[in-house]
This record gives structure tokens, C-alpha cells and sequence, in this order.
């Protein structure tokens, strides 16, 4: 996903003459398609992820819709303080990229870790996050964040995503829009990103038919759509690879909580939220061991 | 412009001085030991009006210090960025855009600060644009001594030498007081001019109280555009024009009382 992700944002680029790329010494093997077909949109800032993100915003402020990259922590959390007031507040068309959602660096340990980036970001205004779940939700991404003006993350996953959408098929990719990957009943499991893959597997191999979505923005929901969801099904299980303090679980209870009390549904569901208990894990492992050691399976919802 | 520096800055400082006692707000001394730097940029070396606010070659300020804000506004105020009398009516005022930090959402300012180490960086990413787009504007950032403490100014210093962005112009209100005491007792900066020029700047030391040494300076600065940043440090007095807050600590804090004004307007020749 992470290719696909810069593979389109060059497409995009050859018409689009606003889109620059700034990068904290990271993405060989990744970004040089894009440096050298656009040298003069390249630029490679250094180890200075802070300085990354305010130059972004110098050149926001002069027309160009600018793509930071990086690894998960250090695009995000390094330059928090200049993501809220000098993206954020200015509305800047700065698009934060991060590459290593959750532990698709799980070998490398809690450093590059991205598991609480989702509930940092989503809590700035103006800021719109997005966790593409496969490289065609990738790909549409980069072309939202390339036409949207104003401050974005994605938080890309790393390499080898199964696909859970046919590539042939015209998304419904935009804020708010939770979208179907499998119907079914009784349970509706709403993931966020790459494990949306590892639940459809999950679910299908237990041989149920629960509905799975993937749902790539997280916050500002669609309220009709979210009802529709919650009154169609017994239980809505939530899923995604980040903290469960405020992580995306979290946006969705306080979006049914937050229409229940003002009367938009009529009973308030039951929410299962199923993400990293609130810990780090400082052991070695590939992405999918330290997945299970946080216990991010729908195992425990079997009966 | 036909306001002569010497009246421009004293108008400044006298604004300020307002806007503090009247809104019982702090930092006069910081406002007033960047008075005189801001009269040359807003009064001769500039290219600014209110009519070339969206000009894309209108020359640019990113100023790093947000809490000395009454400096700014009144030096804007003077070059008819406001509508007259909105500055002193509005200035804090419950729901005004005159914050006491500078806001972006003003007429005439490029960038919102307070947080301390942001406008140096983003004034490299409009340098930068102005290099890779071949626009001829100069982009001017004023930062505070204390602020130099903070990671990012260094990561942004680093980066503007090594990007070659002669069209970016840094100004180092060298006032020697940051927020709990001396610079040289928190976190000494010298031999600050070598820092500068061991990280490939050009480097022009003056006194930043006379006015003809900033505008020369910054004119030859401005022109100058060989490859290397400039850094323009200029040695001020916290409190300058004012005798009894020069160099002293407390007119971080303090707003002056009537009595306070009276005396400073006395001293900068108003009454």
C-alpha cells in the first residue's frame, strides 16, 4: 500500500503542478520514482521531522498542497505541537504521511510502533484521518488528498496488504462513509486499515455471516448511515490496530452515544471495542504475533 | 512611506505602551526592544502594503515573537493595515482577532505564533517556494534570543544553509532576557555570530537601536543573494526608550500603570 500510495500521488502529480513531497531522510526504494520524475516538488529534509512539518507549511501558505513522509511516530507525534497550530490551525494543505501503521514494524520494537497516532490526530480540528485499508483504498487516498485542501494524515500500513476490494470497483471513499466489504447479520464488525483484511479473514473462515466494513476516515461519521448500521444488527464490534484510549472504537461509541442523546437512535447499541489494551509491547514479533499478543482477533466473540 | 524611523518606531513604542496599560497586558519589554527593528521593516525595507496583501512578490515576515505582539500590530497599524481606531478598541477584546499572541486571521500577518520555534521553519518553506518558483520576494522572519533554546530553531537553522535560501533574512532581537532571567544564566547563546557562520550564514552584527546601521543592513541583505541565509543580530535592551523597564526582567510581566505611562510618555516626548 505503501508503493500504491506513492505511485498514484506521481500520476497525480504529472497533472497536478501543486503537489510537492517532503521527506525526513526515509522512503528509499519508495519515493525516488517521485523524486526523480519531480525534483523540483522533492525534497528530502533531513532527520528534522519538527522542521519537516513547518517548511511543509511555508510552502502551504505559498500554493502547494505538500505530502510530508516518514515512519509512523516520526511524522506525527515528533512534530505534534507543529501539526496542531501550524497545519491545523492555519488550515495549511499539509497531508502527514505515515508509513508503519501499528506494528507493521513489529520487529523493531515500541519505537516504531504507530498505536496512538489515530486518537492525537483525530482530536485536532480541521484535521481529516485516514487509514486506507488496501492498496485500493490506498489509491484513493491519494487521489482525496491530493484534490482536498486543507490539513490530512494517512496512516499507511507498509507493504504486502491483501486486497479487500476489487480494484475495478468505484468506492464510496469519502469523510463520514463506512464502507460495506461483506454483508451479512446479527454482528457488524466496523474496522479501521489493514487488519480490516485479517477480520475478513477471520470472520469467513468461522464460517459466519456478519457484516464487515472498512471504514477509512475515522470521525464525523455519516449519522444515517451509522443508524442504518447499528439498528440492522445485534452487536457492532469495532477493530483497528491502535490503543483503545480514543483510538477509532472510541469515535464510533461517541458518535451512537452522541445521537442516542439527542434522540437521532432510538436505543443505544451495543458496542464491543476490540484494539490494544492499553499498552505497549516491548517484545520482538512479526505484525501478525503482536497483533495476537494484544489480543486484536475476533476469537472471543465465538461462542 | 513619509514618516520619518526615528517618528515610526516612537510611534510604535508609544502604541504599545498603550495597548499594555490600557488592556493591562504584558511583554512591553520585548515590544520594545524590537521597536526599532520593526520601523525598518515596516517603514522602508519592506515591500508591503494593505493593497498588496495577496501579491504573491509582496515581501514577507514570519514573526517567531508572538507574545511581543503589541509591536507588531502597532507597526501594521501605522502602515493602515486596521481600520483607525479598531487596534485599541479591539485589542483582547472578547471576540476580537486581536489576540495577544499575533494571529494570521489579521490583515497583514502571515503566520499565527506563541509557541516559540515554529516561524523560523515556516519561513523556510516560503523561501524555498520562492526559490523553486523564481520569485524575487524576501522572506523576513524575527525571532527572540530566549526562543533560540528551542530544537526546531536549529533543525530550521541547518536547514535554511544547507538549502542555500539567500532570499530568507533572520533577525535575532538580542534583548539578553528571556522569560526567568538572562539568556547568558539560562542557556548562554555565545558566541552566538560563530554559531551562525559555523552553520553557513551570513552574519551581521549591529546595534539594534540605530536605525541606520538595520537599514543598511537589511538593504544589503536583501540584495545581497549569493547562496548563504542572513542573520542580522542585533544587540537591543529589553524595555528601550523607557529608562526605568531597560533591562529589567519584571516588563516581561508587568503592564504599566498610569503613573508608568505617564513617565514613559514623558520620556519618548509625547507630553
Amino acid at each position: 500500500m505503501r508503493n500504491t500510495f506513492i505511485n498514484t500521488l506521481c500520476e497525480l502529480a504529472a497533472a497536478r503542478d501543486d503537489i510537492f513531497l517532503l521527506c525526513g531522510d526515509l522512503g528509499y526504494s519508495v519515493l525516488e520514482i517521485f523524486a526523480d520524475r519531480f525534483p523540483d516538488r522533492f525534497l528530502n529534509v533531513g532527520i528534522a521531522e519538527q522542521n519537516m512539518t513547518q517548511v511543509a507549511v511555508g510552502l502551504a501558505r505559498e500554493g502547494y498542497n505538500v505530502f510530508t513522509y516518514s515512519i509512523g511516530n516520526f511524522s506525527t507525534l515528533r512534530a505534534m505541537e507543529q501539526i496542531r497550530y501550524d497545519v491545523c490551525y492555519h488550515e495549511a494543505s499539509v497531508k502527514v504521511l505515515a508509513v508503519g501503521a501499528g506494528y507493521a514494524y513489529g520487529p523493531q520494537g515500541v519505537s516504531h510502533h504507530a498505536t496512538e497516532d489515530i486518537a492525537m490526530l483525530r482530536v485536532i480540528p480541521n484535521m481529516t484521518v485516514c487509514a486506507p485499508a488496501d492498496p485500493v483504498e490506498a489509491r484513493a487516498a491519494a487521489h482525496f488528498m491530493a484534490s482536498y485542501r486543507g490539513p490530512g494524515y494517512v496512516r499507511i500500513n507498509k507493504i504486502g496488504e491483501e486486497l479487500i476490494h476489487d480494484p475495478a470497483t468505484s468506492l464510496d471513499f469519502a469523510p463520514g462513509r463506512l464502507l460495506p466489504v461483506q454483508a451479512g447479520n446479527d454482528v457488524a464488525i466496523l474496522a479501521t486499515g489493514a487488519i480490516v483484511a485479517h477480520a475478513l479473514l477471520e470472520v469467513r473462515a468461522a464460517g459466519n455471516s456478519w457484516s464487515v466494513f472498512s471504514v477509512p476516515f475515522v470521525g464525523g461519521y455519516d449519522p444515517a448511515q451509522l443508524r442504518e448500521i447499528a439498528q440492522a444488527h445485534d452487536l457492532l464490534v469495532t477493530l483497528e490496530e491502535h490503543q483503545l484510549n480514543g483510538g477509532f472504537g472510541s469515535s464510533i461509541v461517541e458518535a451512537l452515544s452522541d445521537m442516542y442523546a439527542v434522540g437521532n437512535l432510538s436505543s443505544m447499541p451495543r458496542v464491543r471495542r476490540i484494539a490494544i489494551p492499553n499498552c505497549f509491547i516491548g517484545t520482538a514479533g512479526s505484525q501478525d504475533y503482536l497483533r495476537a499478543s494484544a489480543g486484536l482477533t475476533l476469537a472471543s466473540l465465538r461462542p | 512611506m513619509t514618516i520619518a524611523l526615528d517618528e515610526f518606531a516612537r510611534r510604535i513604542r508609544l502604541a504599545a505602551l498603550d495597548l499594555c496599560h490600557c488592556k493591562r497586558t504584558s511583554h512591553i519589554g520585548g515590544a520594545l526592544s524590537v521597536a526599532d527593528i520593526l520601523a525598518v521593516l515596516y517603514g522602508d525595507v519592506m515591500r508591503i502594503a494593505p493593497d498588496l496583501a495577496s501579491d504573491p512578490v509582496r515581501d514577507r515576515l514570519f514573526y517567531s515573537k508572538g507574545h511581543a505582539c503589541v509591536a507588531l500590530y502597532a507597526a501594521l497599524d501605522i502602515r493602515g493595515f486596521f481600520p483607525a481606531g479598531g487596534l485599541r478598541e479591539g485589542f483582547i477584546a472578547d471576540g476580537s482577532r486581536f489576540t495577544s499572541h499575533v494571529s494570521h486571521r489579521l490583515p497583514g500577518i502571515e503566520l499565527s505564533t506563541g509557541s516559540l520555534g515554529h516561524a523560523l521553519g515556516v519561513a523556510c518553506g516560503s523561501a524555498l517556494a520562492g526559490k523553486r518558483r523564481s520569485l524575487s520576494y524576501s522572506v523576513f522572519t524575527v525571532l527572540g534570543d530566549g526562543e533560540l533554546d528551542e530544537g526546531s530553531n536549529w533543525e530550521a537553522i541547518l536547514f535554511a544553509a544547507h538549502n542555500r535560501l539567500d532570499n530568507l533574512i533572520a533577525i535575532v532581537d538580542y534583548n539578553k532576557l528571556q522569560s526567568f532571567g538572562t539568556v547568558e544564566a539560562v542557556t548562554g547563546l555565545e558566541p552566538l555570530a560563530g554559531k551562525f557562520r559555523a552553520f553557513n550564514w551570513s552574519v551581521i552584527e549591529l546595534d539594534g537601536h540605530d536605525l541606520s546601521a538595520i537599514k543598511s543592513a537589511l538593504s544589503v541583505a536583501k540584495a545581497r543573494r549569493q547562496g548563504r541565509p542572513h542573520c542580522i543580530i542585533a544587540h537591543t535592551v529589553k524595555g528601550k526608550g523607557v529608562s526605568f523597564m531597560e533591562g529589567q526582567l519584571a516588563w516581561h510581566y508587568k503592564s504599566p500603570s498610569d503613573a508608568d505611562l505617564h513617565a514613559a510618555r514623558v520620556e519618548l516626548g509625547q507630553l
